[in-house]
C-alpha cells in the first residue's frame, strides 16, 4: 500500500545561510522504521531537484523517532540574497511530506 | 532541590508582547528571555547607529521595557536580551530612563559589550569566508558590520555583580538561556554534559513560540488551541539539568512531545554536534516525555567541550533586488500571466538589461516549488506573476521592475494590483576567530 508521509509523519524546516534542514518526525515511534528504510537522502536529494542544489545528508534520531536532512545549497543562494518568495525554505516540510512511500 | 524558572518573552525581533506581560505575571518565572537577533539584525542596526549614535538597538526595546520593567521588579523576574544589537550601551542607557520615567528604584541594567569586532576586521581579511570558501577581502569595501558570537562570559559576570537587566548585542542564542542556569546552579564550565544539557534546553526555548505550538498547527492533523493567544514557553529546571518544558496554564498553544521534537531538530546540522561558543551538545541520547498536559519532561543529553574559535558574522553591502507584481483573473488567467512573464523576458532582451539572476514564479503554481512538485492541477481563479531579478546596480533593478508596471498597459487584458519594490540587500558571510582576539567587557547603570 502507498501512503503519503504526511499520514504517519510531521516535519519542519530550518535554515542556516544557504542550508535547509527539514525535520521527519513520526507520531508513532513504531513508524521509524518505516521512514528510516524509505525515506532515504538520495530520495530527498531526487524529490528536491532543482530545488536543492547540493548534497543532502540524513541524521537519524532513533531516540525520538526522527530523521533529520541537511541540505545544501538549497535556499537559492542564502536567504538574505535569495530572489524566491520563501526565502527561509520553510515551506519545504510541507513538500517533505508529499513523498509517497510503500508500506 | 532548587528549581529556576526560565520564559521565552521574544523569539524573534517583532515577537508578540502579550505573551511576555502573561509569563511575567502568571509565569512565577525567575527569568526572562528576549531573544530578537536574527543573522543579519544586526548588520541592518549597525547602519541605523552610522547615522545616529543612540540607535542601533531593537526597534522594540522601548515599547517592550515600557510594558514589562514594572512588572517584572514587583514579580522578582530578571530580564536577559539581545535587544541591545549594535548598541547594547544605549539601549541600557535608554532603559534606565524609562525605569526612572516609571519611579522604580534599586535596578542595576547591564550592557555586555565585546562582540563587535569590526575595528579589528582588517586582520581577518586573509581569513577563509565560510558560506564561499573565498577570502574576506573580496569583501572588503562592502562591509558594515563583524560581530562574534559570545558565549555566557558577559551575561554571567553580570549576574554575579548584582544586574536585574542584562542587555547583550550578539551572543549564541542558547547562551541567553545557559547563563542564568550556570549562575544560579554554580554549574562548573568544564562539566561538559550538563552544560551541554543547558544549551539543550537554550535551544528549546530560544525560538519563543515555536515550542508551544506555533509554527506547528496543521488542522485535521496537528491541531493546536487558540494559537492567537500562544503561551510563551517556560522551562523549570532542575540542578541536573533535568527541565520540564511547559506554558502557562489557561495561555493557547500546546507544549506536546511533537511540538518539542520538532523545536529541537530546528536549525539543526548534525544532532550529535550541535556547536555554541560554551559547548557541544548532543541530542542523539535525549529522552522526552509527556508527563501532563502542557508538561514535557526532558532529561539525557551529553556535551563536549567548547570549541576554540569564535563565529563572526559579518554584514556587507550585497546586491539589489527589484520584485514586481501583477495578477490575473478568471478563466486563462494562467496563460495570460505566462503571456504577462514573456513579454518582460523579451523587452529586458531588447533592451539588452542583463541581472545577475532572474526568477518568475507564478503565485498559487510554482513560486514555492518550482515545476519540481506538482500536486494540484486544477484552473486557478486567479494567479499573480512575480518577477524578482538581483543586480548590483540599482537603476537596472528599477528598469526591471518598471517592465513589469508597464504590463497594465501594454501586457494582456485584466492584469491588475502591480506593486514594485526595491532593496538593497545587506547579506551575511561567517569567518571563526581565535576566541582571545575577543575582549568582553560589562558595563552598569543603576536607577
Amino acid at each position: 500500500m502507498k501512503i503519503k508521509l504526511r499520514e504517519i509523519a510531521h516535519s519542519r524546516t530550518g535554515d542556516k545561510g544557504n542550508i535547509s534542514n527539514i525535520s521527519l518526525i513520526v507520531y508513532d515511534e513504531k513508524d521509524y522504521k518505516k521512514i528510516k528504510e524509505n525515506v532515504t537522502s538520495d530520495k530527498v536529494k531526487e524529490w528536491f531537484k532543482g530545488i536543492v542544489k547540493g548534497d543532502v545528508q540524513r541524521y537519524e534520531l532513533p531516540n525520538i523517532g526522527a530523521l533529520n536532512f541537511v541540505m545544501k545549497d538549497a535556499l537559492g543562494g542564502g536567504v538574505t540574497r535569495s530572489l524566491a518568495i520563501d526565502k527561509h525554505g520553510k515551506s519545504l516540510s510541507s513538500a517533505l511530506l508529499e513523498i509517497e512511500i510503500n508500506v | 532541590m532548587k528549581t529556576i524558572r526560565i520564559g521565552t518573552g521574544a523569539g524573534y525581533a517583532g515577537d508578540r508582547i502579550e505573551p511576555a506581560i502573561e509569563l511575567i505575571e502568571k509565569g512565577n518565572i525567575d527569568y526572562i528571555i528576549f531573544e530578537c537577533l536574527a543573522e543579519r539584525t544586526i548588520a541592518i542596526a549597525q547602519e541605523q547607529k552610522l547615522k545616529n549614535p543612540n540607535k542601533g538597538y531593537n526597534d522594540l526595546l522601548e515599547y517592550r521595557m515600557e510594558k514589562i520593567l514594572s512588572s517584572c521588579q514587583k514579580n522578582n523576574v530578571k530580564i536577559i536580551t539581545n535587544m541591545g544589537a549594535a548598541n547594547p550601551i544605549a539601549a541600557a542607557k535608554i532603559t534606565k530612563k524609562i525605569a526612572e520615567e516609571k519611579g522604580l528604584r534599586d535596578l542595576k541594567i547591564a550592557s555586555v559589550l565585546g562582540d563587535d569586532v569590526l575595528e579589528k576586521i582588517d586582520k581577518y581579511m586573509g581569513y577563509k569566508v565560510l558560506e564561499t570558501g573565498e577570502e574576506l577581502e573580496k569583501l572588503k569595501g562592502q562591509i558594515v558590520s563583524a560581530n562574534a558570537y559570545l558565549g555566557i562570559d558577559g551575561i554571567l559576570e553580570a549576574l554575579e555583580n548584582g544586574a536585574d537587566i542584562i542587555i547583550t548585542g550578539r551572543v549564541a542564542d542558547p547562551a541567553l538561556f545557559l547563563a542564568p542556569l550556570v549562575y544560579e546552579f554554580n554549574w562548573g564550565l568544564e562539566d561538559y554534559e550538563i552544560i551541554g544539557k543547558g544549551i539543550i534546553i537554550g535551544h528549546l526555548l530560544e525560538c519563543g513560540g515555536q515550542v508551544t505550538g506555533g509554527y506547528y498547527a496543521d488542522p485535521d492533523y496537528k491541531d493546536v488551541e487558540r494559537l492567537w493567544e500562544l503561551g510563551f514557553p517556560i522551562a523549570e529546571v532542575k540542578d541536573n539539568g533535568d527541565a520540564i518544558i511547559t506554558k502557562v496554564e489557561g495561555s493557547g498553544g500546546k507544549v506536546s512531545l511533537d511540538t518539542c521534537k520538532e523545536q529541537l531538530l530546528y536549525e539543526i546540522h548534525d544532532p550529535s554536534q550541535y556547536l555554541t561558543p560554551d559547548g557541544i551538545a548532543d541530542f542523539t541520547n535525549l529522552h522526552l516525555k509527556e508527563v501532563e498536559k502542557d508538561k514535557v519532561s526532558i532529561k539525557g543529553g551529553k556535551g563536549a567541550k567548547r570549541p576554540d574559535k569564535l563565529k563572526v558574522s559579518i554584514g556587507y553591502k550585497d546586491c539589489f533586488i527589484g520584485v514586481g507584481e501583477i495578477s490575473y483573473g478568471g478563466s486563462g488567467a494562467v496563460k495570460r500571466a505566462k503571456l504577462a512573464a514573456k513579454i518582460v523576458q523579451e523587452r529586458l532582451e531588447m533592451q539588452e538589461i542583463s541581472v545577475d539572476e532572474i526568477r518568475y514564479d507564478l503565485i498559487g503554481i510554482n513560486s514555492l516549488y518550482g515545476n519540481v512538485i506538482n500536486i494540484y492541477d486544477k484552473e486557478l481563479n486567479e494567479v499573480r506573476l512575480r518577477i524578482s531579478a538581483r543586480t548590483n546596480d540599482k537603476d537596472i533593478a528599477n528598469k526591471v521592475v518598471n517592465e513589469v508596471e508597464a504590463l497594465y498597459t501594454n501586457g494582456p487584458a485584466g492584469g491588475g494590483g502591480a506593486e514594485k519594490s526595491i532593496k538593497e540587500i545587506v547579506s551575511v558571510a561567517s569567518i571563526f576567530i581565535p576566541r582571545n582576539d575577543v575582549d568582553i567587557k560589562v558595563m552598569y547603570e543603576e536607577v
